[in-house]
């Protein structure tokens, strides 16, 4: 009987728990959930392990295979050090929310069907609105509904194409597909919805760095690596998603580089390094899909750090932006140097995990001659140095005194924070330990000297260029516009511009009707007015004399008699 | 103030600097070097040329640096910009 129950279950009993206890008892279902969970996670063998009929259907909420095992290890893992990191700073109902929000991750890890996999894809979405909401602000809100509105605007075209392949095929079944025909066009659009593909990247940077510091760190992890994992389940080998994946990591980039909102920085550095695995995801052969596996294992751990980090500043500080920051490894060394860690580790610098597992990606790309991709992905590798290795670290930590004296991190932030960046550098410097979990079985070699010198020489290259061209690189007070100004600006102005315009004719045709009632009443006044307030009544309201009005029949009738009778 | 009072860290005195720009030179020079003796192994030829990788990552960055430049003047708005032009979030 336990079996039959998802291990997401586990965190959702967790997450309705937090609310009515206190304290200790509190604290306590907050650490042990995620690892009790971890240990479910283990317990899931390869292939179907529970079903049951629903409707016509046959669903099995919970399959397992090395993929989805990785995934949700991830999920966990990151639950319980995100867990960790906020219990004290945050508030119940955020937690109880980032821990639902992490059982929907889960969840979606271990569907084996897409039933399953959307009910636990909607869990996320409702919670994961939650978690920014919590933010508290009158900005996290409005950001909270622009959130939703694209997520579930998302969720219901993944819908619509899981009606039309259960209709189509009669399988609710997950297996891989191709971007073929109508319903798998709405399936993959729906996840890439997800994945913060374009051209709908701008919910991510929009509503991220609008949650709380430790909502940020929660929501860095779950709805783009779910995303990623549907993707590797469903659609390996769709050739389009490589140029999605480029696009998405050079829109990162750029993006990046513009943005003065550290956290926002870091928002946009989670859409270029999601377009790393999409690319692979592209790429399809083994190596890639387990670059993308690997990547995103470690892409979690990394970037949560560097939302940690970014967190506890905001924090002790409560500023994020770039031009409000600087010299603060003065007084925050440890979260410094975890920064750095995690700069590093997104750098993909060797001895940390980013270079342990980015570099099979670039692999896949080489072994299967793609020149360009090869070459976009090198290229991008010295960018994401520059817009996330060295500037988060250099604007937030260094740059200038900005004369900011905070204390370090609170302890529980501080382990958080060393757990996420010993991991970090495990998986760097013990690559092989972590290979054995990846979906195909590798014997990929990272380190060799020559690919090590490569990456040396075009990583601190890249440092040159960013100190060199940091003149060009001045922070200003500014955002940068995205697609979503195509519906936040442009539609509402349309709306707008057609609204006066209509009360233009509107106000044409109530002074028409007013200028036509004026006539008619002046003519009642002139004929019929009674009133001669000062002036003559109206013409059939006066009194005539006796004299005139005889006058007026006699000659009425004279021209009658004279009309009628000849 | 307390703080104009405080000592400079090591890290940020002019010296010091001054001495990181040369160990820095040095390095980005000795990777270049090393590759006289470590050989690179290039997957299409021009990848396993001397100084490719230094010569590649720099020109990438200034490429990627100059475009967002560019494409900031068309995208970068004041950072009230939304609620100023919706006045409602």
């Amino acid at each position: 009987m336990i079996e039959l129950l998802p291990p997401a279950f586990i965190l959702i009993v967790a997450a309705i728990l937090i609310g009515p206890t206190r304290g200790h008892l509190r604290t306590a279902i907050l650490l042990a959930a995620p690892l009790i969970t971890l240990w479910a996670i283990w317990q899931v063998p390869d292939g179907v392990v529970s079903s049951l009929r629903f409707l016509d259907y046959r669903i099995e909420p919970v399959e397992g295979s090395a993929l989805r095992r990785l995934f949700a290890t991830i999920f966990a893992l990151m639950a319980f050090v995100g867990g960790l990191y906020a219990f004290r700073q945050a508030r119940w109902y955020e937690l109880a929310a980032g821990y639902a929000y992490a059982a929907g991750a889960i969840g979606v890890s271990f569907a084996g069907d897409l039933i399953t996999m959307f009910l636990f894809w909607e869990l996320m979405a409702l919670f994961s609105t939650v978690v920014v909401w919590c933010g508290g602000t009158p900005a996290a809100r409005a950001a909270g509904i622009r959130y939703a509105i694209m997520h579930l605007l998302g969720g219901i075209i993944l819908k619509v194409g899981i009606e039309g392949v259960v209709i189509h095929t009669g399988s609710v079944d997950i297996q891989p597909m191709l971007a073929s025909n109508f319903d798998t066009w709405m399936i993959l659009i729906g996840i890439l919805i997800n994945a913060a593909a374009p051209p709908l990247s701008a919910w991510l940077a929009d509503a991220y760095p609008e949650s709380s510091p430790t909502g940020s760190v929660f929501l860095s992890a779950f709805t783009t690596k779910t995303a990623v994992l549907a993707l590797i389940l469903l659609f390996p080998g769709e050739a389009l998603l490589i140029w999605v994946g480029i696009f998405m990591i050079m829109y990162g980039i750029i993006y990046a580089l513009l943005e003065n909102d550290a956290r926002r920085i870091l928002a946009y550095s989670i859409v270029n390094q999601v377009g790393f695995m999409v690319c692979a995801i592209g790429i399809g052969t083994e190596m890639a899909l387990n670059g993308a596996a690997a990547h995103a294992f470690a892409h979690i751990i990394y970037k949560a750090l560097l939302f940690m980090s970014a967190g506890v500043v905001v924090y002790r500080t409560g500023f994020s932006k770039c031009t409000d920051l600087g010299g603060l490894f003065r007084t925050m060394p440890l979260t410094t140097i975890c920064g750095i860690i995690g700069a590093l580790s997104i750098s993909s610098f060797p001895l940390t995990s980013g270079f342990t597992t980015k570099t099979m990606i670039s692999q896949a790309a080489a072994d299967e001659g793609m020149v360009a991709v090869y070459l976009l992905l090198a290229a991008a590798s010295a960018g994401v140095f520059l817009h996330a290795g060295i500037k988060f670290p250099w604007f937030v930590f260094f740059q200038k005194d900005s004369g900011l004296r905070p204390k370090d991190a609170p302890w529980n932030m501080g382990v958080a924070m060393v757990l996420f960046a010993a991991l970090c550098i495990l998986m760097g410097v013990f690559p092989e330990t972590f290979y054995q979990f990846l979906p195909y079985a590798t014997d990929y070699v990272p380190y060799t000297a020559g690919k090590v010198l490569f990456y040396v020489q075009l990583l601190l290259f890249s440092g040159l260029a960013f100190f060199l061209l940091l003149p060009l690189m001045k922070r200003t007070l500014t955002i940068s516009l995205d697609t979503d100004w195509l519906w936040r600006v442009a539609m509402h102005s349309v709306l707008t511009a057609a609204e006066a315009r209509l009360a233009v004719v509107g106000e044409g045709l109530r002074s028409w009707r007013l200028a036509r009632f004026a006539t008619i009443r002046a003519r009642a006044e002139l004929y019929f007015d009674a009133q001669g307030e000062g002036k003559r009544a109206g013409v059939f309201a006066r009194n005539w004399s006796i004299r005139t009005t005889a006058l007026w029949i006699a000659v009425l009738l004279t021209g009658y008699v004279l009309v009628y009778i000849r | 103030m307390n703080q104009s009072r405080e000592q400079d860290p090591w890290l940020v005195r002019p010296a010091s600097i001054r001495l990181l720009w040369r160990i820095f030179w040095a390095v980005l020079a000795l990777t270049v070097a090393l590759q006289a003796v470590i050989k690179v192994k290039g997957y299409f030829g021009v990848d396993g040329w001397i100084g490719f990788g230094a010569v590649f990552g720099f020109l990438s960055c200034l490429l990627m640096v100059l475009f967002a430049k560019g494409l900031g003047y068309l995208l970068k708005r004041d950072q009230d910009y939304y609620r100023s032009e919706r006045g409602d979030d």
